[in-house]
């Protein structure tokens, strides 16, 4: 947002500009990192020239970066301060979405790091049951 | 705190009366409705979470049966990305025709952003039903099971949002650009923006992450 209107306090996600220059010109840019870190992603996960372990973990940062990417030029969230509701709703979500997905995925490893039962385990205990 | 610090940061409205609103009230409908749809998605984007969580604990658990590496096309994949990222980028040219109130480029623009989804669900339904052909159905192991649900989820918010952008060409056709048609449409582009978001993460973690060597 490039105006400084008193009046306005808050404005949706994803709000037209007024200026539909610079807005155009938003889209355009978006698309173009968006379609650059797509052909990143598809280029890292399918050359061998990486270093093989350390892709997957490219890959989520690539698409973090392309996550951003649509906020800020497809959805308009920014830092400014009539943004900053937004913003905060936008930071909450995130923080759930972490946790749920990290807990879960720490969680469900540990579990079955600690209690796969192995072939030889569950030969036995049906040989004693 | 004295009246005037608690005027300057918007506890009062200057006079006796204290609503805890500011002092020009609550805002207008054209921003408390698509803060409300946004935290909707917001709220979306976290059973889309759940769904995630799920896919990755359950990714190796193919019971012997068909894995990523064997089920997956990357081809398709990029095709179905790029599909769905022109057709987020083409509903944002329609936005801004909606602004100026274009009727004729808002309507084109949103036709192309419905025809680049529809080609989206269609490769995505012709991936689920060669795959089930190929003995890979969701009852085959977990692997699938989340799988089909994950993507499925995703699927099913594709078409309901193809069928909430027919139902805005129509009400923009019939109604023209009124404040709560604009306000619909808003809400629609919304939507659909975060349905990339969450493409973006499907095509790496299932797809890509998936199929690596």
């Amino acid at each position: 947002m490039t105006e400084h209107d008193p009046e306005k306090r808050n404005v949706p996600p994803g709000a037209p500009h007024d200026n539909m220059l610079t807005e155009t010109i938003s889209y355009v840019i978006g698309l173009g990192l968006a379609l650059l870190l797509t052909g990143i992603s598809f280029w890292v996960a399918s050359t061998s020239v990486l270093w093989g372990p350390g892709v997957a973990v490219g890959l989520v940062v690539l698409a973090i970066a392309q996550m951003g990417v649509h906020l800020v030029f497809f959805l308009h969230i920014t830092t400014g301060p009539d943004n900053t509701n937004n913003v905060l709703a936008l930071a909450f979500g995130v923080l759930i979405v972490f946790l749920v997905m990290i807990g879960t995925i720490w969680i469900m490893a540990h579990l079955h790091a600690n209690m796969g039962p192995s072939p030889e385990m569950m030969n036995l205990h049906t040989q004693r049951g | 705190m004295s009246s005037n610090e608690a005027a300057t940061i918007g506890l009062t409205h200057g006079g006796s009366e204290d609503t805890g609103l500011g002092h020009r009230g609550p805002e207008s409908k054209s921003i408390v409705v698509p803060y409300g749809f946004w935290l909707f998605v917001l709220s979306d984007m976290i059973l889309f979470s759940t769904l995630f969580a799920t896919y990755a604990s359950t990714a190796g658990a193919t019971d012997g049966g068909p894995t990523s590496i064997e089920l997956f096309d990357r081809t398709l994949v990029a095709i179905e990305t790029i599909a769905l990222l022109l057709s987020s980028f083409v509903c944002g040219l329609a936005m801004i025709a909606a602004k100026r109130g274009n009727m004729t480029w808002t309507q084109v623009w949103l036709l192309i952003t419905g025809v680049l989804g529809f080609i989206f669900l269609s490769i995505e339904l012709y991936e689920f039903a060669s795959m089930i052909a190929e003995g890979a159905p969701p009852q085959r192991s977990a692997f699938l099971s989340s799988f089909f649900t994950l993507v499925g989820c995703h699927g099913a918010h594709v078409t309901a949002g193809l069928l909430w952008l027919g139902t805005m060409m129509a009400q923009i056709w019939a109604k023209g650009f009124q404040p709560h048609i604009l306000r619909r449409l808003l809400c629609f582009s919304v939507f659909w923006h975060a349905l990339d978001i969450i493409w973006v993460a499907i095509f790496t973690i299932v797809y890509l992450i998936g199929t690596l060597p």
